[in-house]
């Protein structure tokens, strides 16, 4: 079963593009980490996957083949948005009781036992508990809801390091309990390897590259060697990146054939952190078949 | 997919190791927790029976994907290391052969006497000495299995283009 499957999925806003065409499946039991630039398309992606807006052109399923925002999704997806929506003015306690009434599946009991193990007050208003201690509340309030698929919208993004070890450390600890899937946007690349398995890099609304992490890594590789032989070895392989010293040159580049390295050639691993930004720094470099072109992406710019 | 089956959440106790992350050694999460049990064992921190934490503490103390801390398990258990006891957990089996503080010695004495000693007549300086044998010794693992007499270990992925 795939958690979330598209089809040449697009999404207009008026005169622009947030989505075109892009394709994807995601497989179930996974955690998913969605990265690219600002206004790749990364919250569009999610809000389609819930249900929350619809799209211009194309599919898009969950969890198998149910349509995102239908009654069988919304109650087996969970989301927790970018700006952690909660009601500031309740306490904390009424806010469970309202998340509780709102669903049709929520386990109550694990809620409180989940925010007594955080120590978080129930009787504290929401608005008066740190940004740390609130998206955890809105993590609670999504967990206790069971579900099969947890998106979450830049988790990350406005935590410092310990709330963002803590935020984490209950999704994973929850993912090692029930065996949900995840997808999580995010812009922190250095701590993906850490959370994710599985990858997807959105760039100017297409998917540049999607894959299981490992795979990824496997499937690249950073050469170095002498500057003059640096284009007959780009030849030999679809290179990402290219950058050259005086004497020496560092291809980054896709091991797909298995060509021999001429002498003076080392063959190094990739750092996740390295493909990624190297695939952000050239939206033209693209994992899929058929590179997309510069040309082809302004070509498709709605005016 | 369910990982741990304990449904139980009293207090857990004491952890039988303290597993750490160093993100920028540049080493797989997964393989710096093998190495963290290998190297508890022989120093004896961890001995025949010992339980390693369960999957979901590892998880939430590190704050780390799971499948990594299955990745884990599942090769120090291939290396013989470790059992898994169904709906209990994950026991140590045995310790890793340790190499003799006899033949260590005898080891550390030929490298003295012989090799270190030719690169420093040479003209080797400290760090070309100890570029010179990583360079050296990439190219032993790299070598085929067969044409090694005992190499455990070696390089997980990303091997090569070649």
């Amino acid at each position: 079963m795939n958690v979330v499957e598209t089809s040449g999925l697009a999404k207009r806003y008026r005169s622009t593009w947030a989505l075109r065409d892009c394709t994807l499946a995601v497989p179930a039991g996974r955690i998913v980490a969605l990265v690219g630039p600002n206004g790749a398309g990364k919250t569009t992606l999610l809000h389609c996957a819930v249900g929350l807006c619809t799209a211009t052109n194309g599919n898009i399923t969950v969890l198998g083949d149910l349509a995102p925002g239908s009654l069988d999704a919304l109650e087996r997806v969970a989301f927790v948005a970018q700006d952690v929506p909660l009601y500031k003015y309740l306490s904390v306690r009424s806010m469970v009781a309202v998340a509780r009434n709102l669903n049709s599946r929520f386990d109550q009991a694990q809620a409180e036992e989940r925010l007594r193990a955080l120590e978080i007050p129930s009787d504290r208003k929401v608005g008066k508990l740190s940004g740390g201690q609130q998206a955890q509340l809105a993590l609670t309030l999504s967990l206790a809801r069971d579900p099969d698929l947890l998106v979450l919208d830049e988790p990350l993004a406005r935590l410092d390091p310990l709330a963002r070890h803590d935020f984490m450390a209950l999704v994973m600890a929850a993912v090692a309990a029930s065996g949900f899937s995840v997808i999580f946007s995010s812009h922190v690349v250095s701590e993906l390897e850490r959370f994710a398995d599985y990858l997807i890099v959105l760039a100017r609304g297409r998917v540049q590259m999607l894959g299981d992490i490992d795979d990824l890594l496997a499937g690249h590789a950073m050469l170095s060697g002498p500057v003059e032989e640096c284009d007959l070895v780009g030849e030999q392989f679809a290179v990402v990146q290219t950058r050259k010293a005086a004497r020496h040159a560092e291809l980054l580049v896709r091991t797909t054939g298995n060509s021999e390295l001429p002498s003076g050639w080392e063959s190094d691993d990739v750092s996740l952190e390295e493909l990624v930004l190297a695939y952000l720094r050239d939206p033209s470099a693209s994992m899929l078949p058929g590179p997309l072109t510069l040309d082809e992406l302004e070509a498709s710019e709605v005016t | 997919m369910v990982i741990d089956k304990e449904v139980d959440d009293h207090e857990a106790p004491v952890p039988s190791i303290v597993f750490r992350l160093e993100p920028s050694s540049g080493v797989p999460t997964y393989l710096q927790l093998v190495h963290q049990v290998e190297h508890a064992l022989r120093l004896g921190y961890l001995t025949h029976g010992d339980q390693l934490p369960r999957v979901k503490d590892v998880v939430a103390s590190l704050s780390i994907n799971p499948n990594t801390v299955l990745k884990a398990y599942r090769d120090l258990e291939q290396k013989g290391l470790t059992a898994g006891r169904p709906g209990q957990g994950t026991f140590i089996q045995a310790s890793p052969e340790t190499v003799g503080l006899e033949r260590l010695t005898a080891l550390r004495r030929s490298l003295v006497s012989g090799w270190l000693k030719d690169a420093s007549a040479a003209g080797l300086d400290e760090q070309g000495t100890v570029a010179l044998f990583m360079a050296a010794l990439r190219d032993f693992r790299d070598r085929p299995v067969e044409s090694r007499s005992a190499g455990r270990g070696g390089r997980q992925r990303g091997e090569g283009v070649a």
